[in-house]
Parts: structure tokens; C-alpha cells; sequence
């Protein structure tokens, strides 16, 4: 029975690491960069939705779609200012250290904001939880909202990148940003737009990380960014639904190895996984293997 | 572009010559008495490091409002260390050259230990609100606010068993944390003599601090009836509130890191109902010098005042009973003010918000009662 | 005299005349503390700089698990200096020193060889996450290692120092979290530069080699320089191992800078080796002179914000990364400079030819 517990808990974690994941597997994907600053994308999401929610008393919401609003405006706006200067730089590594530099400024200003001490997210997901064998199994409701909010976006984006047009275009930056300026795409434009789409989700994210766990600190995403990071390479980085089953099996890994083998060792299991796996499959469970030509 | 760079190197070079002569003398005035206070304002341990710094200057500015101790002013230069080692070197070193004559800090662990090599070296006068190790205070200049670890996990064991609490425990602490570590262990080796056992002991790492699932399942499967929780009040509401969504309704027991729970934003503190906890300050108690504390401390910060605070706040009080005994003056060295201050730290006797009648052995620790208090509709009350 | 070894011993020179500088100030008393205190990690961080710049710069891999290396240099050394300050308390600080930093830097270049050969396969981000995995696990193992010795022999535990069953907790050495306490201070700023000196001596030199030119064909085409009868493996295990056993000489320093050692995030997590591929990016890949100056400023930098703007360092500091990755690395910034410089130029060549004609 605790074996059925364990896994609902490793699967409720795991949800959570996928949402953000395809945050980063989606920017990764198309812009081909490491965007370090995502985790705390995601803190600024929570700490909207806890100003509208708790502090103003709004409608949950309402929270919801602010913070998705506010998100997306800054990451246009981070994109904008650090890292598309950067994009012709010669070396890749350039914007990867300024994203560094942006997620060190994002977790400052919240500090000087709202200060050091944690607040208590009040969840928005209002959903009875579902109990089990005579509440030996209990499926909370932000669990249940995360994986059905998780499924949802990876199908959007799915449909999104192959259906339309300007997800195609999205295909085609990301093959090959010469070849797509010549058929005339607008490269900058859609840069900015997986962005957009990028701080979108790193809201929902952060609003139902913040649900699930609720605390909030101006450091809070930086944890999860790293471990969604983490489980967006283990799912085969670029790939949008191995980030959904990289940040499932990557909650599991950990509370089983939490539950069965040492809670002080498991973030040590957690990447010795990640480097068998990428040992055997050097570019991810899911992910392209793409073929060095001479 | 090659000239560029050399142009700029040279400015850079020419800017670190400058910065490394720059900033000496500054050796103070006669008249204060300059205090250097280290602690982490940004970073992960940025809460504890705020609320000190808040805390002592509310005591600061209180007694120069007052005429200040034995007719001088204090005046204060809080340094963030980052909960870093290497970092609070560079903070007490910015103190100092600053012109400190005694340092309130550091908040943490091991950027304590680290600094009081340094502060022994000068003989400076060293007094640490929060970090509780029993190697902070290894040299003879250095003194604790706090309760040392053993102290707090050896007293809890103590009153668990003495007062028939329950039968089987469980301990959740995280192995990552030297105060909650330390706690736990002196919690163990105590428990070995009393009427409980101890049926799961499940550590989480600093890594790992948000979902508490496992530790709470064992807990339950081991049918713990009581779990004890060495550790600070922001993983604690998060391990109330996974608790009570997963149906585990366990008596709590906690230390001082608990305190603060109640003044989390937005936290629903009926979960916190019934949470039993040994401390040496409670911010909703009713006596009067923590009231007194706790609403300067929200009219001054708009928030509420942690245990963090409140160590801050009597690390003050503390250093102004010691220069009244001893009559040091600002004009005296900084290793005058060093020994004068050490003689007289165990002579006296101080009522801060943190106990009442604190006494201090030469060794540095604190001699203090801690307070058993429960929470009953959302306030501490004594038990 | 060629041109590399000129701009060789401008960088060695360099560092010499900034020894010279400090000591100077340090004889004439005119330093502060805190200068005085950031000697010996301004020593650290450019070894670390320099060090994995053979990585990410000559050998064009990407590492984000330099900091583990720098942990495992860090605390075997800092566990000999104590064993042996507790048992051989007679032994001379220089000899005791000696020997930690060669402990020290070969446990790390044989981490170095032991992790490259199964890492060096992959490539690109995927190398990167998995290095990061590896300093993640190293400081996660330190964390919970507690380990003793007595009478009875070595007590060694991975839960809890409880389970060391040891009758004298004085004699635990590393002790989980809280690391190890009281390593002798033996480092100095003497030691320091001698050590980053030989660092850059070592460095320079391979570069300017045969192995680091075959090292560098690799990182500008690997298929090619297989093509040409390069070992490829052997020289990436090469290089990675030396930068390895470096960042463990900087551990050594660090370790016995301080007289706490622990495993934080901070110092010894990911955080640390983001912060020394930041000094390599700032500084310029593949150039060592730029990198350990990069070092020296974002070292400097949020020390000396300290008394311009104590509350708003960080933030201040965040900032001025951001805008000097923009000013080094964005190709706008970079014409707008050649322009500059260009111009600037063309007005002196101007003056000194007005000159001239008077």
C-alpha cells in the first residue's frame, strides 16, 4: 500500500517538474538556449498571483491570468534587453552567463520587494482531493489540476508547433535560422514569441508549484528550475513530450529513492540516473540524435 | 579592439590599486560605540540574517533614543555574509576596517566559527544572536544569545518523556542544517534514557526541502504519535499543511526554529493548532517586554518579529548591560573593550525578550529557561 | 622574442606586479582589512578561472561541475592538515601544506580522469548537465559523510554522526553538514600566488605545446583532428584532468584559508561552477590573462559595493554582469567599439602627426 502512496506522491512531485520543463524544454527547442532565469520567471509568477490573491483579494483567477500577463511581459521584455543582443555573439555560452546574471537581478529585486520571509500561498485550485482505499490513498486536487493543466499545455503546444504556421515557422528557426530568414520568417519575431510562450507557462507553473508547495520565497524557483532543467535533458532536451515523462519519472526517481534507499542521498540517485540514462541515450530519453556531418 | 582592451585592463588595474589602498584609517570617534553586525541579507538564509539585522537596530535606536549607554551613542554597520564562510570574513573585515568594536554575529553557524578566528585574533568582542553550535563559542571572546544545540535537543527529549507526551516518536530534520542536525542528535542520545522510543528518524537535505511526503508516510507507517521537528517554521508549514492533506494528525513538538510559524503571510494557523513548542520567545505571548518588542518591531518593519529578531534584539540590550558593568569607554582599543566586556559577560544578568535573568558561563553559553508553549487559537499560550 | 612567449610573461608579470603592489601596501599598512582578508581568494577564484578555462576555452567543452573538483581538493586536503594536526601535531605548516595540496590536486585529477572518461563522450549541453550532475552528487556524498578517527581505528558513516559509535565526538573529523572545523590556516597570500603562477605556467605551457595545439583542433574541428591520427579521447582526458587537478589546488587554498569547511550550495553546488564559467565567458574563452582578471573584478566588485551601496550590492552587481556580457560579447557593442577605438587612434595619429609637422 505505501508503495501505491509513494508513487502518487513521486508522480504529484513529478507533474510539477514537467510543467516547468516544458517552459525550458520549449525556449531550449526552438531559441537553443539555456535560459537559467526560468526558475525565477517562475517565482515572479507566484509572487503576482499571491499579490492579487492574497494581499489585493481577488478571484483566484484572476491571479491566474495576471501573472500569466505579467510573466509574458517580462519575458519579451528580458529577451529583449539581454538576450537577443546576444544572439549573433560568437560564442553560445555569452547569453547562457547573462541569463545567469538576469536570474541573480530577478531574485534580488523580489527580495528588496517582498523581503526575506516566506509567504503561505493560498492554493487556487479548489478541488475536493480524491481519497482511496479508505483513505489509505489520498490524490490531492492541485496534483490532479497539475497533471490534467501538464497533459493539456504538451498537447497545445504539440498541435500548436505542427498545426499552424506559426509553429511550423518555430520548427524552422530552430533547424535553421538562416535558411528560415530567407523564406521569410521572422526570426526575431518568433524568437520573442517562444519567449512569450516560454514565461506563459513558467506562470501557470509557478502559480500551481506554489500551490502544491505552498511557500514562497524569492528563491523558490531556483530549486525546481534546476531539477525541471534536469528533467528536461533527461526526457530528451527540445522534446516536449519527453519533458513531460523527463519531470514525471524524474519525481518518482526521487521519492523512491527518498522512500526506499536514503532521503539524504536522493539527490545523488536523482542525477546518477540522469548520467546512466545519458550514457546509454547520450541525448536523452526522447530526444533527436542528430548526426555530425563533415 | 586589441587597444581597447588594453586601455581597459589598464583602467581595471589602475581601479584595484586604488581599491586596495583605498578604505584604511576610519579608526572612529570617541564618543560611539560602533558595533559591526554580520549576518545573511540576501541569499537562501536571507530570513534569518533580515530579521537580526531589524531586530538590532530597533535595540540600537531605542537606547540612543534613551541617552544611549553610560551617556554614548551606539551607532551600527550591519555586513551581509551570504550564509557563506569566505563571504563573512570579507564582512567582518568591512566592520572592522569600518572601525567596529564589537560584533553582533554571526547568524549562522558556520560563518561564526569562521569569524571567530578572526575576531580571537583581535580579542574582539563577539556576541552571536542565532548560531547555536557549541564550537561558536570556543574561544573565550565569543558569546551566544541562543541556546546551544545540545541544550535545546536534550531539554526537549527531557520533556517529552517527564511529561508522558506519547510513546513513539518520530524526528524530522534536515541533515543538511547544522542547528537541526545537532539538535537531533543531542535529541537521540536524551531520548536514551527516558520512557519513549524513537521509531523513525528521516532527514531531508536543503536540496530537498519542499515536498515532505515520504518522511511524513514513514512517520505514519512507523505509528508515530508524536513527531518531532528540529527544524526552522518554513519547512514546518509546509510539513503541517502535507500532513493535514494527507490525513496524519500526529502531536507536534518543536524548538525555537518553530517560532515564527504564526507570523508567516497568509499561513492558515489552524493547522499550527495544537503544535507544542520549548522557546525562549514567543512574538503573541502575552508578557509585556515581548509585546512592548513586537509592536515597535511591526510599527518599525510591517512585519512580525521571529525568533531571529528577537536574539537580534537582546544581543543589544545584552552588550549595553555589559559595557554598564564594566565602564568601557569608546576610546578605549578595541582589545581593552575585548577583555572588559568578556569579564563582565558573567556577571550580569539580563531580561531581554528571550528569557528572563540571562546569565552567561565564561565558556559563552547562555544560561536560560526555556518556555514550553502550545498553540490554542492561533496564539502561543504557556503550557 | 615571439609573441606568445611576450604575452606570456605579461601575464605572469602581471600577476608578479599585483604580488609586488599588495605587499608594498600591506608593508606600508595602508590596506584595509577587508583587501587584506581577499587576498588569498582573489588567489582561489583565478586559479578556478584559469583553470577551467583549459576546459571550456582550449578544450571547447562545456563543465558546470568544475566546483565539485574544487570541493574533493578542498576537503581531502583539509582532512589530511587535520588528521595530521591532531596526530603529527609537530609537523611543520610548510611541510604539512606540501603535502595537502598534492593530495589535494592529484585526488582531483584522478576525479578528473575517473568522471572524464565516461563524460567525454557526449557533447555540447548534454556534457554540461551531466558535469553538473557529477558536482552535485560529490557535494551531496560530502554533506552526509561523517567519518572519525580514534583509538579503535576509522569510524565512517553515511547517516548520522550517531552512528559513528564514537566515545569522543572531538575526534569526528567530517562531520555531515558541518563539514570540517579547525583546518590550520596555512595558506597565505605568498603561497597563493606562487600557486596561481605555477598554475599559469602550466596552463600557458600546454597551450603553446604540441598536445595543446592538438588539443585545440579538437575543440575547432574534433572530426578532422580525428581524421589526422589525433587521439581525440586521450587528449580531451588530458586536458580535463589537469583542469580537474587545478581546481583542486584552488580547493587546497580555499580550504586552508578558512577554519570551517562546508558543503554548501553556495560555495561548492552548482552555483560555484556557474560562477567560475561566468569569470571564463567574461574574460574571454580561450584567453587565460582575460579570464583571471574577470576573476579578480566580479570577486571585488560586490566587496567594494559594500560601502557604496550596502542594501542594493547584489542587485547592483546583477546589473553590471549583465551589462558588461553585453558590452563584451554583443556584436553591436563590439563594432561600436572598434569604431571607438578606431577613431580615437585616427585622432592621436593626427596629433602626433600635426607634431610632427611642427
Amino acid at each position: 500500500m505505501s508503495f501505491i502512496t509513494y508513487l502518487i506522491n513521486g508522480i504529484s512531485l513529478g507533474s510539477v517538474y514537467a510543467l516547468i520543463a516544458l517552459g525550458y524544454t520549449m525556449v531550449y527547442g526552438i531559441a537553443k538556449m539555456l535560459n537559467f532565469a526560468h526558475g525565477d520567471v517562475i517565482m515572479v509568477g507566484g509572487f503576482t498571483c499571491y499579490t492579487i490573491c492574497s494581499t489585493i483579494g481577488l478571484p483566484p483567477l484572476l491571479g491566474v491570468l495576471v501573472s500569466v500577463i505579467v510573466c509574458t511581459v517580462l519575458g519579451i521584455v528580458i529577451e529583449k534587453i539581454a538576450y537577443k543582443p546576444l544572439r549573433r555573439a560568437s560564442s553560445p555560452l555569452a547569453v547562457l552567463i547573462t541569463a545567469i546574471g538576469v536570474s541573480y537581478l530577478l531574485q534580488n529585486v523580489a527580495l528588496l520587494i517582498f523581503g526575506a520571509n516566506a509567504k503561505s500561498f493560498t492554493s487556487v485550485v479548489n478541488l475536493q482531493a480524491v481519497t482511496l482505499a479508505d483513505g489509505q490513498i489520498v490524490i490531492s486536487g492541485e496534483t490532479i489540476v497539475t497533471i490534467v493543466s501538464c497533459v493539456i499545455i504538451m498537447v497545445l503546444l504539440m498541435l500548436f508547433i505542427n498545426k499552424t504556421k506559426v509553429g511550423q515557422a518555430m520548427l524552422a528557426v530552430s533547424e535553421d535560422k538562416g535558411a528560415a530568414q530567407l523564406m521569410g520568417i521572422n526570426v526575431n519575431g518568433t524568437i520573442s514569441l517562444t519567449f512569450a510562450i516560454g514565461s506563459a507557462l513558467a506562470a501557470i507553473a509557478g502559480v500551481l508549484l506554489c500551490s502544491a508547495y505552498p511557500s514562497l520565497t524569492p528563491y523558490t524557483g531556483s530549486m525546481p528550475g534546476i531539477k525541471a532543467f534536469v528533467a528536461a535533458v533527461f526526457g530528451g532536451i527540445g522534446s516536449i513530450p519527453g519533458a513531460f515523462i523527463g519531470g514525471i519519472l524524474l519525481g518518482v526517481i526521487q521519492i523512491f529513492s527518498q522512500a526506499y534507499i536514503s532521503s539524504q542521498m536522493a539527490d545523488a540517485i536523482v542525477f546518477a540516473v540522469l548520467i546512466i540514462v545519458l550514457l546509454v541515450k547520450p541525448t536523452g530519453l526522447l530526444g533527436k540524435n542528430i548526426q555530425e556531418k563533415v | 579592439m586589441k587597444k581597447f582592451r588594453k586601455i581597459v585592463s589598464v583602467a581595471m588595474a589602475s581601479a584595484l590599486v586604488l581599491a586596495l589602498a583605498g578604505c584604511g584609517g576610519n579608526k572612529g570617534g570617541s564618543d560611539v560605540f560602533k558595533i559591526g553586525g554580520i549576518g545573511p541579507t540576501t541569499g537562501g538564509a536571507a530570513i534569518y540574517g533580515i530579521n537580526v539585522m531589524n531586530g538590532v537596530q530597533l535595540a540600537v535606536d531605542e537606547i540612543n533614543a534613551a541617552g544611549g549607554v553610560n551617556g554614548f551613542q551606539l551607532e551600527l554597520n550591519f555586513q551581509d555574509d551570504e550564509h557563506d564562510a569566505e563571504k563573512s570574513i570579507n564582512a567582518y573585515n568591512t566592520v572592522k576596517d569600518w572601525g567596529a568594536q564589537m560584533i553582533i554575529g554571526c547568524v549562522t553557524t558556520n560563518p561564526c566559527i569562521a569569524v571567530s578566528e578572526n575576531t580571537h585574533a583581535d580579542n574582539m568582542m563577539m556576541l552571536t544572536p542565532s548560531a547555536s553550535a557549541v564550537k561558536c563559542t570556543q574561544y573565550d571572546n565569543a558569546f551566544q544569545v541562543c541556546f546551544s544545540d545540545p541544550n535545546q535537543g536534550a531539554a526537549s527529549a527531557q520533556y517529552i518523556g517527564e511529561n508522558n507526551l506519547a510513546q513513539k516518536v518520530a524526528v524530522i530534520y534536515d541533515s543538511s542544517d547544522v542547528y537541526s542536525s545537532g539538535i537531533y542528535e543531542s535529541f537521540s542520545k536524551g531520548a536514551e534514557n527516558q520512557s519513549f522510543e524513537i521509531v523513525a528518524a528521516e532527514a531531508f537535505t536543503a536540496d530537498n526541502k519542499t515536498d515532505f511526503s515520504v518522511q511524513l508516510q514513514k512517520a505514519k507507517d512507523a505509528g508515530a504519535d508524536l513527531v518531532f521537528l528540529p527544524i526552522y517554521y518554513q519547512e514546518s508549514a509546509l510539513i503541517l499543511t502535507q500532513a493535514n492533506s494527507m490525513g496524519y494528525a500526529p502531536k507536534w513538538f518543536s524548538c525555537d526554529g518553530m517560532d515564527g510559524i504564526l507570523g508567516v503571510e497568509n499561513f492558515d494557523t489552524s493547522l499550527a493548532e495544537g503544535v507544542m513548542l520549548l522557546t525562549p520567545f514567543a512574538a503573541d505571548s502575552k508578557d509585556e517586554a515581548s509585546q512592548k518588542f513586537t509592536n515597535a518591531y511591526r510599527a518599525a518593519y510591517n512585519d512580525t518579529p521571529n525568533q531571529f529578531a528577537a536574539d537580534g534584539y537582546d544581543a543589544v540590550y545584552i552588550l549595553a548591560e555589559a559595557i554598564r558593568q564594566s565602564g568601557a569607554k569608546p576610546s578605549m582599543s578595541v582589545s581593552e573593550i575585548g577583555d572588559a566586556l568578556k569579564a563582565a559577560m558573567p556577571q550580569i544578568s539580563v531580561d531581554g525578550v528571550t528569557g528572563a535573568g540571562m546569565t552567561w558561563l565564561s565558556t559563552g553559553e547562555v544560561n536560560k529557561s526555556p518556555m514550553a508553549v502550545v498553540i490554542k487559537n492561533g496564539e502561543y499560550s504557556a503550557m | 622574442m615571439s609573441k606568445t612567449l611576450r604575452s606570456n610573461i605579461i601575464t605572469v608579470g602581471l600577476v608578479f606586479i599585483a604580488y609586488i603592489g599588495a605587499q608594498i601596501l600591506i608593508a606600508t599598512g595602508s590596506i584595509s582589512s577587508l583587501m587584506k582578508g581577499l587576498l588569498v581568494p582573489l588567489c582561489v577564484y583565478a586559479i578556478l578561472a584559469v583553470s577551467l578555462n583549459l576546459t571550456v576555452g582550449i578544450l571547447g567543452e562545456l563543465s558546470l561541475g568544475h566546483a565539485g573538483f574544487m570541493c574533493i581538493g578542498a576537503f581531502s586536503s583539509a582532512f589530511f592538515s587535520k588528521c595530521m594536526k591532531m596526530f603529527v601535531p609537530d609537523m611543520p605548516g610548510a611541510l604539512r601544506f606540501f603535502l595537502a595540496l598534492v593530495i589535494g590536486a592529484a585526488l582531483a585529477g584522478l576525479f578528473g580522469i575517473l568522471i572524464g572518461i565516461p563524460v567525454l563522450r557526449l557533447k555540447g549541453d548534454y556534457l554540461a548537465i551531466v558535469t553538473l550532475a557529477f558536482g552535485e552528487i560529490i557535494k551531496n556524498i560530502i554533506n552526509i559523510l561523517y567519518l572519525g578517527i580514534d583509538e579503535e581505528g576509522v569510524h565512517f558513516s553515511l547517516k548520522s554522526s550517531l552512528d559513528l559509535n564514537m566515545a569522543d565526538s572531538e575526534k569526528i573529523i567530517i562531520n555531515g553538514a558541518m563539514g570540517i572545523t579547525g583546518t590550520p590556516n596555512d595558506s597565505n597570500f605568498t603561497i597563493g600566488v606562487v600557486l596561481l603562477i605555477l598554475t599559469l605556467i602550466i596552463v600557458l605551457n600546454l597551450i603553446h605545446s604540441r598536445d595543446g595545439r592538438a588539443i585545440m583542433s579538437i575543440r575547432d574541428n574534433t572530426i578532422a583532428a580525428e581524421s589526422v591520427g589525433i587521439p581525440v579521447t586521450r587528449y580531451k582526458l588530458m586536458a580535463f584532468s589537469i583542469s580537474a587537478a587545478l581546481a583542486g589546488v584552488a580547493g587546497v587554498l580555499y580550504a586552508h584559508n578558512l577554519s570551517t569547511l562546508t558543503a554548501l550550495p553556495k560555495n561548492f553546488g552548482y552555483n560555484m561552477s556557474i560562477m567560475i564559467l561566468v569569470f571564463v565567458v567574461l574574460g574571454g574563452m580561450g584567453n587565460i590573462r582575460g579570464s583571471m582578471i574577470a576573476a579578480v573584478i566580479l570577486t571585488l566588485l560586490p566587496e567594494l559595493l559594500r560601502g557604496v551601496v550596502s542594501d542594493y550590492r547584489m542587485l547592483i552587481y546583477a546589473i553590471i554582469l549583465i551589462v558588461m556580457m553585453l558590452f563584451n560579447w554583443a556584436p553591436k557593442c563590439i563594432e561600436w567599439r572598434k569604431k571607438a577605438t578606431a577613431s580615437v587612434k585616427a585622432r592621436l595619429q593626427k596629433k602626433s602627426a600635426a607634431k610632427e609637422v611642427e
